[in-house]
């Protein structure tokens, strides 16, 4: 490997198990300041595992997280994101029964200000609405008749568009997403891709877990490949062609043996 | 494997440039047309309290029909509102903790027990009844927190933990009290508060009683605090999805806790109608406060999935069977039959919250 960069988020040697089944042994994970890393791997390889343990959705058995170089222990979702890490999980993760607007402000909702949030703690809905309209349309994912409409009456896609939005509205330093783009369109995929390369340039950093090979070709920095519970290898768009990369995601291919090595960095 | 993925990118070049060059509209419907049924359907879905709310409303015409002049006096409204206000309180409590998901057995019996130590210690030990009221609410909340902690850190089912405390509860009323009867005048001379909520005022011919009143207001507060606080918005999400709640941040166990005391607190403050209600305090009332609670939540709309219901619902599941029984006992009815027209009401109630959660 070569010389220590300071990672956003770093984790060495977690391992999770449920029951008999090893979802994560002995995972290590870095991220960098302002790119997008994305992470590949048959389904069971422990991605989705990978970021709870990151975001605090679980607490690994063993192992070790650092955000900004500073060991970290999420015991909530909520921990991560006070650290300013934003996820999209794979199940998204929405209230169906509640609107848009209180989906996207769910454990995060503005108070009155004055006397009626200080002391009679009153939501400030007007405001939440508003502005949960403003940052939908701002990001082009969805036209939404209705603010005030359940998400349980939206269509697949359109709620993993509020799940992202979310998480791309109130991101300050890492956004994960897992499979952002499952249930998604043509033309909202790309809106998606857009977005992402969006907060890129914003300077945060960003994990995307997608099994769709040209998306993730055309917007990753660096591919992490994860294979039974570890990581694999770590490749770039520029050393490794998308069929090396699902050769080695499969095991067809070793990674040491391909001209660039394992941890292309 | 590797030829079908390069494939691909060709591919998805051609495919979004079609997308790209399409109007930004994201899929949007022609005016649909729905028949009748798709938008009852719709309505009931978004207005959960409507579909008791019309049943309340052709109940009172059909028994102003039936039974004349008698049935629709302010003094017989304001009757049924006395009958149903110890229901009423307990409503708010179930419907608090349904809509978690969960269900409450042991509603009528921590207002058993509560109303018996709160008449102990102003009778018996003497304290002032400020202080019994508060011991009182007191006990209310630690019988919650118990059942809460129960279901939170022992992740038991709330029907199994809330039936075992129903049974302990109960057991320990009947150990407290030693099966004895506070009488109504011991209370009147040295506790007097503790009859406050039995008292009337009246109101164009209506008698109101300050325990109704006090129901009305539990009402609205738990309205505000379910409706208009993050709190309120948490409950609901913890009760449609626990697993996607606590993804998105909430701290869920902490909720069903608070949850959990609140409604044993409001027990409490149930026991204290009762008791202003019998005047006495006995060990043996409100024997059937239990499945009378459940039986409001679930007529209110209430799903008993968790999630979904209202608490306006719950106050006019209540009003349904008190106009349904008093209407009936009006009409001459036998008893029996109020019995059967209540169970009939629980099974629509159901039938519906089946129908209407389908999205
Ligand atoms: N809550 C759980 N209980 C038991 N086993 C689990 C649980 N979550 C994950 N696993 C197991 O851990 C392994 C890794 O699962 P994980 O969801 O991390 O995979 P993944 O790489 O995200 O797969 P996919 O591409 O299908 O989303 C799987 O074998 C799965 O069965
Ligand atoms: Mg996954």
């Amino acid at each position: 490997m070569n010389i220590e960069k300071a990672t956003v988020l770093q984790a060495r040697g977690l391992v999770k198990r449920y029951g008999h089944v090893t979802a994560l042994d002995g995972a290590d994970f870095d991220l960098y300041p302002g790119e997008i890393l994305a992470v590949i791997g048959d389904n069971g390889a422990g991605k989705s595992s990978l970021i709870k343990a990151l975001s605090g959705a679980l607490v690994p058995d063993r192992g070790t997280v650092k955000l900004d170089n500073e060991t970290v222990n999420f015991k909530s979702p909520m921990d991560a994101r006070n650290a300013g890490i934003e996820t999209v999980y794979q199940n998204l993760a929405v209230a169906p029964s509640l609107d848009i607007a209180d989906n996207l402000y769910l454990g995060r909702e503005q108070l009155r200000p004055g006397i009626l949030g200080t002391v009679f703690r009153m939501l400030d809905k007007k405001a939440m609405h508003d502005n949960a309209r403003q940052k939908l349309s701002e990001l082009g994912l969805l036209t939404i008749q209705n603010i005030n409409q359940a998400v349980e009456t939206l269509s697949g896609g359109q709620r993993q568009g509020v799940a992202v939005a979310r998480s791309a509205a109130f991101a300050k330093h890492v956004v994960i997403m897992d499979e952002p783009t499952a249930a998604l369109g043509v033309k909202e995929s790309r809106r998606v891709l857009n977005l992402i390369k969006d907060v890129r340039d914003r300077g945060l950093s960003v994990v995307l877990i997608s099994h769709n090979m040209p998306h993730v070709f055309e917007v990753a920095d660096r591919i992490h490949i994860h294979r039974l519970g570890k990581r694999h290898a770590v490749i770039r768009p520029d050393t490794h062609t998308m069929s090396e990369a699902v050769a080695i995601m499969t095991g067809a291919l070793d990674p040491h043996e391909h001209a660039a090595g394992a941890f292309a960095a | 494997m590797a030829n079908s993925s390069t494939l691909k990118t060709t591919e998805t070049a051609d495919h979004e440039l079609v997308a790209a060059s399409a109007s930004g509209e994201v899929a949007s419907f022609e005016a649909e047309k729905l028949s009748l049924v798709e938008k009852g359907h719709r309505f009931f879905h978004a207005n959960p309290t409507a579909a008791p709310a019309i049943v309340l409303l052709l109940a009172v015409i059909v028994f102003s029909l039936i039974i004349g002049d008698r049935f629709l006096t302010p003094f017989n409204m304001s009757l049924i509102l006395q009958q149903v206000t110890i229901i009423g309180i307990l409503g708010i409590a179930q419907t608090l903790i349904i809509l978690t998901a969960g269900i409450d057995l042991s509603v009528g019996a921590i207002m058993v027990l509560t109303s018996v130590v709160m008449g102990k210690m102003a009778i018996d030990i003497g304290l002032p009844p400020e202080i019994s009221l508060l011991i009182g609410i007191a006990t209310g909340a630690l019988a919650g927190y118990i059942n809460g902690l129960l279901v939170t850190l022992f992740r038991l089912p709330p029907f199994i933990v809330t039936l075992g405390t129903w049974n302990i509860f109960f057991a320990l009323n009947l150990w407290y009290s030693k099966s004895e009867t506070i009488r109504s005048q011991a209370i009147e001379q040295t506790a007097p508060l503790l009859h406050w909520t039995g008292r009337t005022i009246e109101l164009f011919g209506a008698k109101l009683t300050y325990g109704s009143l006090l129901m009305l207001a539990l009402f609205a507060l738990i309205w505000y605090a379910l409706n208009w606080t993050a709190w309120g918005k948490h409950v609901y999400a913890t009760g449609d999805d626990p697993g996607a709640a606590s993804l998105a941040g909430i701290r869920t166990n902490r909720i069903l806790m608070s949850v959990y005391i609140v409604a044993g607190a409001i027990c409490a403050i149930a026991a204290w109608a009762l008791i202003g209600r019998i005047g006495s305090v006995s060990p043996q009332a409100g024997m059937t406060a239990n499945l009378d609670s459940i039986t409001a939540v679930v007529i209110g709309g209430c799903s008993l999935f968790g999630g979904r219901g209202s608490i306006f619902g719950t106050l006019i599941g209540a009003l349904v069977v008190g106009v349904f029984r008093n209407g009936l006992a009006l009409a001459g009815v036998d008893v029996l039959w109020q019995e059967f027209t209540v169970g009939l009401l629980i099974i629509v109630a159901v039938g519906m919250d089946q129908w209407i959660r389908r999205v």
